[in-house]
């Protein structure tokens, strides 16, 4: 890359951000409500999914955790959002939300951040069926609801809340992986022992990083209850959700901060679309694509995109 | 009798009927994790269909459930089969490194399990759905046990113990089993690797299939049953040790035994039960309870 | 005075003891070479020395102080950096970057950014892989892996340097430097404490060499002492008379 391209890309990248950042805070002035509504589950998946990769794509553990803390956030808002009266307000219960999971990613990481591999995948996959079962069982013995109601909130209440995660959460992906910390995380991902002989708690780090990137899974859950207004521990710890931020992530690619979320946006819009448009075949679809990306697109969309431009550019860098 | 012994009796005979169930999953998953390295997230799905098609055989067609074993069980293994050898040999064959392959096969098989439960979903509709076989009492020693429950027990616990005899024994099983030591080496020593690994995922589904044919004839299905079977099983596999296939099936009897008992007490509370006892010995022993 | 001293270090593998009974000591500013055959318990004493195992029985010293309990980055931080028998470097990271996080990481992790990168960089000066500064880690050759392995635990500034044979799998020329590398590391007031199988750079560059077999110390003393002991001849030729039949 030649000296003009790349100060270049430097000033076009800011504007190119602020453009779309202009263009997200304004789209409830000149956007349909059901680009609103897109829009607003595009985000949702953009957060679990740059949420995702701040802990999993650095330190290399596969969490497939991320439903069990998207499903405590939605529960924040059954509990203290119900129809009944909503004890507090909504902006408070999302950060109720958000605390509440990265405490238990606090105590799980704790517990199980020295599992190494495909052991902590299997672990963080339990866990979410487990908490769900437990709800269940909580729900039918102790508090005998099958469900709960959550108070309806407007579309450009839940749009915003949504935006202001995401926007929290770049920044601090953003940021993170420019300090000492994200060295740290990145260190580990490479390689754990030779990091904590190098003086890195690793441990400490890990754990940190999974409550964060759980912070911003809670909070998200607990905006999206009050879109779902009806919640259940099923409707609310969906394996999906664990597994629809990896595939994201593999699908934007994770070399840098801006894949997962095109990978987020992408596979949000194919999914909104196949849903109205092809009701009945939408979720088979769905698996196949999801097959598809895995065998054809091992370094994501961008991956192939690169490779297409360097096969265009005439191959001259294709070795390096 | 006396009462009590009824009831030990009972919840024995329940344990060891669930216990050879879960034997039956788990040891399908251990040959299909511990051998192919592919976690089948979809293992359940196989479980479902597996059931799905006895209950519209016995139904519709009025095919005997057990003759049901020797039509499922052989079209799921070369499905099973299939999927090893075009899908995840590429897998396997394109990645950089096994930890790479391990995760991308069982993110594909998630996908699966979107596929399978769909297709099941406009196959079979989502509502619940059961049949009755052979459900009449029969009487040992003053306790009444309902005929499909002996059925099932003898018959899952005959494949385990037919399954693990074809391992030990035969030339084929040899392959297999030197193939879950070292992969590369068995491919050096003239084992077709791509072979061997498409048999054990296809044995792993089939297993999968039989146990839903022979469950069937005491749960209700419907298509979206089969996720926390796959659970119990990854379960199973972990106490017993990964790939360890003597393990799985003593796992899979103990935690059988262990749920019955659960869910004489509380019936709500046996899935959580499994769960919960999986999460400290994970922690304490992660390689599982019968794992070096 | 002692910088590092074992007492009774012992570790068992199921029932295998890797390590027996060991007692060591290692003086402020000497080079000490640890040899003996290939399962002897070596790197295994380097690992229980850094803490990636605990020892038992058996406690370990540094400064007269017991680090038997501490985790291996509190190990690193109060002054003992290691490097491993098969490189770790962060192979997806610039050379640079996997130094500069031994340098916010040693031991003294509030550094700013300004001094941890000025740190970094002369560490890489210092084993002469400048030049390479940008290039991904994991392109280097071997010989240069090691260097920045080297490279990476100077800059966590310790007092006590673990070298795991360092010079496994390099030329001749490539020898010669790293025993240069050594020398150069004693010079600058680090301790040095080296795994090795190369004999000529064991004679030529430690002060002392302790011999292990079977996990148990055999002997000890200066090179002289060790070419010309009996039982460490013995322990030598035996293996190679293994070796060969």
């Amino acid at each position: 890359m030649n000296i003009t391209a790349f100060t270049f890309k430097k000033s076009l990248v800011p504007g190119l951000l602020l453009v779309i950042l202009v263009a997200l805070v304004t789209l409830p002035i000149y956007g349909s409500l059901y680009n609103v509504i897109l829009v607003t589950s595009i985000l949702m998946y953009a957060n679990l999914t740059v949420s995702w990769v701040l802990f999993s794509g650095s330190t290399g553990y596969m969490s497939l955790a991320t439903a069990a803390f998207f499903g405590i956030g939605i529960y924040a808002s059954a509990l203290f959002l119900p129809t009944t009266g909503a004890v507090f307000p909504v902006l408070v219960v999302v950060l109720i939300g958000g605390l509440a999971s990265s405490l238990v990613a606090l105590g799980v990481g704790a517990l199980t951040l020295r599992l190494r591999g495909i052991y902590f995948a299997i672990f963080t996959f339990v866990l979410v069926v487990l908490i769900m079962e437990l709800g269940i069982w909580w729900e039918l013995s102790v508090s005998h609801l099958l469900g709960r109601y959550v108070i309806l909130v407007d579309n450009n209440v839940i749009f915003y809340t949504m935006l202001g995660i995401f926007v929290l959460v770049m920044l601090t992906t953003f940021f993170i992986r420019r300090s000492k910390f994200g060295l740290a995380m990145r260190s580990i991902g490479e390689n754990e022992e030779a990091a904590s002989h190098i003086g890195i708690n690793v441990t400490m780090v890990k754990v940190i990083t999974f409550a964060i990137s759980a912070f911003f899974m809670g909070a998200t859950g607990a905006i999206w209850a009050t879109k779902l207004t009806y919640v259940d521990p099923h409707v609310a710890f969906n394996v999906l959700f664990s597994f629809m931020p990896v595939l994201m992530a593999i699908f934007g690619g994770m070399g840098n901060i801006y894949g997962p979320v095109i990978g987020a946006a992408l596979f949000a819009y194919l999914q909104e679309t196949l849903q109205t448009e092809f009701p009945e075949i939408y979720m088979i679809s769905f698996g196949f694509i999801l097959v598809a990306v895995i065998l054809y697109l091992p370094n994501g969309v961008l991956g192939l995109i690169q490779k297409l431009w360097k096969r265009i550019s005439g191959g001259k860098r294709a070795h390096t | 009798m006396p009462e009590s012994i009824v009831t030990i009796l009972d919840v024995a005979i329940g344990g060891l009927l669930l216990g050879s169930i879960y034997a039956l999953i788990a040891m399908g998953l251990s040959l299909q994790y511990g051998v192919a390295r592919v976690l089948n997230i979809a293992h359940g799905e196989f479980i479902m269909i597996g059931a799905f098609c006895t209950l519209t055989l016995y139904t519709v067609v009025g095919i005997n459930p057990l003759v049901c074993l020797a039509i499922v069980g052989p079209v799921i293994f070369v499905i099973g089969f299939l999927i090893q050898r075009t899908l995840f040999t590429k897998l396997r064959t394109s990645a950089p490194n096994q930890a790479a392959y391990e995760g991308s096969s069982m993110l594909a098989t998630f996908g699966f399990m979107f596929i399978i439960q769909n297709i099941a979903l406009i196959a079979w509709g989502a509502d619940y759905q059961a049949y009755t076989y052979l459900n009449f009492g029969v009487n040992i020693g003053g306790a009444i046990f309902s005929a499909n429950k002996l059925v099932i027990l003898g018959f899952s616990i005959g494949i385990g113990v037919g399954f693990y005899t074809f391992l030990a024994r035969t030339r084929m099983g040899k392959g297999i089993r030197s193939a879950a030591q070292d992969a590369t080496t068995a491919s050096l020593m003239g084992v077709n690797i791509n072979h061997v690994l498409a048999l054990c995922f296809g044995f792993g589904a089939a297993m999968a299939g039989m146990a839903g044919v022979l469950y069937s004839m005491r749960i209700t299905l419907n298509p979206f049953m089969g996720l926390q079977y796959t659970v119990i099983a990854i379960i199973i596999i972990v106490l017993g040790g990964l790939g360890s296939i003597p393990g799985a099936f003593l796992g899979g009897l103990i935690l059988g035994l262990i749920g019955e008992i659960v869910t004489k007490i509380d019936p709500s509370l046996s899935l959580a039960a499994h769960y919960f006892m999986f999460l400290p010995l994970i922690l304490v022993r992660p390689k599982g309870i019968f794992g070096k | 005075m002692h910088i590092l001293e074992g007492e009774g270090v012992t570790k068992y593998f199921g029932g295998l003891a890797a390590v027996s009974n060991v007692d060591f000591y290692v003086e402020q500013g000497e080079v000490v070479g640890l040899i003996g055959p290939n399962g002897a318990g070596k790197t295994t004493l380097f690992n229980l020395i850094s803490a990636a195992l605990v020892p038992k029985p058996g406690i370990i010293k540094y400064k007269g102080k017991n680090i038997t309990r501490k985790k291996p980055h509190q190990i690193c931080r109060i002054g003992i950096a290691r490097t491993f028998q098969t490189v770790k470097i962060f192979a997806n990271m610039p050379v640079l970057q996997n130094v500069l996080a031994g340098s916010f990481f040693g031991t003294s992790p509030g550094m700013s950014s300004t001094d941890a990168t000025r740190e970094a960089l002369e560490s890489l000066e210092f084993v002469g892989l400048s030049d390479l500064a940008a290039t991904p880690a994991g392109d280097l050759t071997l010989a240069n892996q090691k260097r920045l392995e080297v490279a990476r635990a100077l800059a966590t500034r310790p007092e006590l340097l673990l070298l795991d044979e360092l010079m496994a799998g390099l030329n001749h020329t490539e020898i010669a430097e790293s025993m240069e590398l050594v020398k150069r590391i004693r010079d600058r007031g680090v301790t040095v404490v080296m795994i090795e199988h190369v004999m000529k750079a064991i004679m030529n560059v430690c002060d002392r060499i302790i011999v292990l077999h079977h996990g148990q110390k055999i002997a000890e003393g200066t090179p002289q002492e060790i070419a010309t002991s009996k039982t460490v001849i013995e322990v030598y030729l035996g293996e190679q008379t293994n070796a060969g039949s």
